[in-house]
């Protein structure tokens, strides 16, 4: 195998690379796991304008927007953010495109690292728009080039669906050179970028016409193969699960789907009446099983239980037998906050008020895990100023506080800000502005003051905003336990809507210094434990049941030291 | 050939997909179909990390199958334990190797590239392909001092 201009990269950096060289011009997107790869990658190439955006819908608005202006764009973001995106989705559909314009959606099975596992190959037939899924990182690159084409060709918007696996998995790609692509013509067309009603008609006539001339493609392309070999078994899968199969039944007959919606219903009867039996086999919903049934095409699913998680090799020959999951994930490690986090400091005064929390989707959202135990409600990005209005309405302001990160704030959280100023709630409201949108990797966001492609640019001020939402106090102090516990009493008991914002200590991942650790008395220890339970890994109980302090690790916080009162535990000065 | 199996498993921080990203670009140097993959986000933090590793003349699935690794790389105890059961009958554990490099390297910074060396021992890769790999990764981050810890660990003991 010729190496030369082969490089390991993964699903999304493989994917990142096949966009560029189709000659895109811009892509747009919000970070979050497992899709913040893909915009990061973009970052490293002058040709393309790549960029972090407020949020999903925001992300996907400016993408289309580019679409429309003539350069080859792209969106991406993780199955969640889609939903943030919806809006403007559902009617993307209907208006179309100008230049090549591909929604990537990297969905989560197994639930990695999301409050969910939704699967958005639904939203494929939901929003009446074509839908490509990549088995691996080099199918990830050859299926993004075609995403464009599919795109142009029938003026829609394409959805194209990754999972973790893919994402995530590494593999040799090729590196090939970048298209020259000329920006195409804005031309005034109301009828086609006026979605009033009238028009939407019109456009939903053509929306359905354009079904069935993508269903004419799906049953011609070659993303959609018949592979026969036994002919008493046969598999219909798509995405990683195919590479499951084919690993467990090398000499099964399969028919691949890479572009699974439309569906290509002839190649589908044509496989069907070539084997004797089918089973489907894909990750979490049964999108594809259904459609067989309602085609009348007898076939075997995985048994309902299997829609939970993510598959693995060994699960196809259970599926085959339509055998329940037995195996659920367990014994792993619990993920837990870094040594030196300022967030700690905040969790750790929380849980001391006895307040209940409600909180959002970042690093943070740990502190719901004991012993911290400080966080009480998520849902989703912006929901803990939302749901905080009106938790402090019904159990008293005194009683609840919100608690937000300075990316999540800025993604959704402000509109929540203004509605419960407008809507007269009071209470507290905690930013935790810790520089950057760290759960993700340490991505700039409008309150850093940088692009994605780390220049400088306007900072957006936190202070002023809140203010001009409404908030009647606005406070910015440092990440110490006992300050932050006197302001959450201060501020709870007065009939005031106040925002507290917890600055100036950054996230471990952007500020690597450290401190001194706090020097460790072993005599004067009473083994009462308080220190341990800040959850912090670089303070243990070894088995015999003494404090073991992990200097190497420790950023010299000193949050253990604010919980020891025996002095066993010393700052280091 | 057949395709080699490869399971790191550990906690965040002690280099497990470093040293799992070393092997797979070794490997792609050789000539080889590679496919690694692992998990990143709220699993990183200080929990619980693994990263599969296959290589050969045609990969499927990019996870390995459980009872098919050939050899695990385990960087903890707990995790070594838990993860055991996905080893092959004949399968090399080299959690014993790893105990020991443990007790002997002083800068825990080079354990990843010190267990690499042992692992070394038994993939047949080419010594230039070792080497660009690290290159690649290190960059010049304490090149020479890695090259020298991996040597070190690849040229004693017993051969395959």
């Amino acid at each position: 195998m010729n190496t030369k201009n082969y490089k390991l990269l993964s699903g999304n950096e493989a994917l990142a690379q096949g966009a560029y060289e189709a000659g895109l011009k811009f892509a747009g997107s919000y970070p979050g796991t497992p899709a913040t790869e893909i915009l990061e990658y973009l970052t490293q190439f002058d040709e393309v304008d790549a960029q972090w955006a407020v949020n999903e819908k925001v992300a996907f608005e400016v993408a289309l927007g580019a679409s429309f202006a003539g350069v080859r764009s792209i969106y991406s973001s993780k199955h969640v953010g889609i939903n943030v995106a919806m809006d403007p989705l559902m009617t993307a559909a209907y208006s179309g495109i100008n230049a090549g314009f591909v929604i990537v959606t990297a969905d989560d099975p197994g639930l990695h690292s999301s409050q969910n596992e939704q699967d958005n190959r639904l939203i494929s037939k939901f929003a009446k728009i074509p839908l490509l899924e990549p088995s691996s990182p080099s199918e990830a690159k050859k299926f993004i080039k075609l995403a464009f084409e599919i795109s142009e060709q029938f003026d829609t918007p394409v959805l194209f669906r990754m999972t973790t696996r893919v994402a995530h998995t590494k593999e040799n790609i090729e590196i090939g050179q970048r298209q020259s692509i000329e920006n195409k013509v804005f031309e005034k067309n109301p009828q086609k970028y006026v979605m009033v009603p009238a028009n939407a008609y019109k456009k939903h006539i053509l929306l359905e016409e354009k079904l069935l001339k993508l269903q004419d493609y799906s049953e011609k392309s070659d993303t959609n193969i018949i592979e026969i070999k036994d002919k008493e078994l046969g598999f219909v899968a798509d995405s990683v699960s195919y590479l499951y199969v084919k690993e467990t039944y090398p000499g099964a007959s399969i028919l691949k789907l890479g572009m699974p919606f439309p569906f290509p219903d002839n190649k589908i009867k044509k496989f069907a009446a070539q084997v004797k039996k089918i089973v489907v086999v894909e990750e979490n919903e049964p999108f594809i099983e259904e459609h067989l049934l309602q085609m009348g095409i007898k076939c075997t699913g995985k048994h309902y239980t299997y829609r939970v998680g993510e598959l693995r090799p060994e699960n196809i020959r259970d599926i085959v037998e339509n055998k329940p999951k037995t195996q659920y994930p367990s014994g792993s490690r619990r993920p837990v906050l870094c040594a030196g986090c300022p967030h700690r400091a905040v969790f750790v005064a929380l849980r001391k008020t006895k307040v209940i929390v409600s909180g959002d989707i970042g690093c943070y959202t740990l502190g719901s895990l004991p012993p911290l135990a400080a966080l009480h409600t998520t849902i989703c990005m912006g929901a803990s100023v939302t749901i905080f209005d009106s938790l402090s309405k019904v159990l008293g302001s005194d009683k609840v506080v919100a608690v937000i990160g300075d990316s999540t704030f800025v993604h959704s959280g402000i509109t929540g800000l203004i509605n419960a100023a407008y809507n007269k709630a009071k209470g507290l409201i905690i930013i935790l502005d810790n520089g950057t949108t760290a759960m993700t990797g340490a991505q700039p966001n409008p309150s850093t003051g940088m692009t994605a492609k780390n220049e400088q640019t306007k900072k957006l001020d936190l202070e002023a905003l809140c203010k001009a939402c409404g908030a009647d106090n606005v406070e910015v102090i440092d990440s110490s336990c006992k300050s932050i516990e006197y302001k959450i009493k201060e501020y709870t008991i007065q009939d005031k809507l106040s925002v507290l914002i917890v600055r100036y200590a950054l996230c471990k991942m952007i500020d690597r210094t450290k401190k001194p650790a706090p020097l460790f008395h072993a005599e004067k220890c009473k083994k009462c434990y308080m220190c341990i339970s800040v959850d912090c890994p670089s303070i243990v109980k070894d088995e015999q049941g003494n404090i073991k302090l992990n200097s190497n690790l420790c950023a010299g916080c000193n949050v253990c030291v604010e919980m020891c009162k025996f002095g066993a535990l010393e700052k280091n000065k | 050939m057949k395709t080699v199996n490869i399971l790191f498993c550990g906690t965040g921080g002690q280099g497990i997909l470093t040293a799992a990203e070393i092997v797979g670009l070794a490997a792609m140097y050789d000539g080889y179909h590679v496919k690694k993959s692992e998990v990143h986000g709220m699993a990183q933090r200080g929990g619980s990390v693994e990263s599969h590793l296959r290589f050969g003349k045609e990969v499927f699935s990019p996870i390995i199958t459980n009872g098919e690794v050939d050899f695990m790389l385990s960087f903890d105890k707990g995790e070594h334990d838990r993860m055991i059961h996905l080893l092959k009958k004949d399968g090399k554990d080299l959690f014993q190797d790893f105990a020991e490099a443990d007790k002997k390297i002083t800068d825990k910074k080079f354990l990843n590239t010190y267990m690499l060396g042992i692992l070394s021992k038994y993939l047949g890769l080419s010594k230039e392909s070792w080497q660009k790999a690290m290159q690649d990764v290190f960059k010049s981050k304490f090149i020479e001092k890695n090259f020298e810890v991996f040597n070190s660990a690849s040229s004693n003991g017993d051969e395959k």
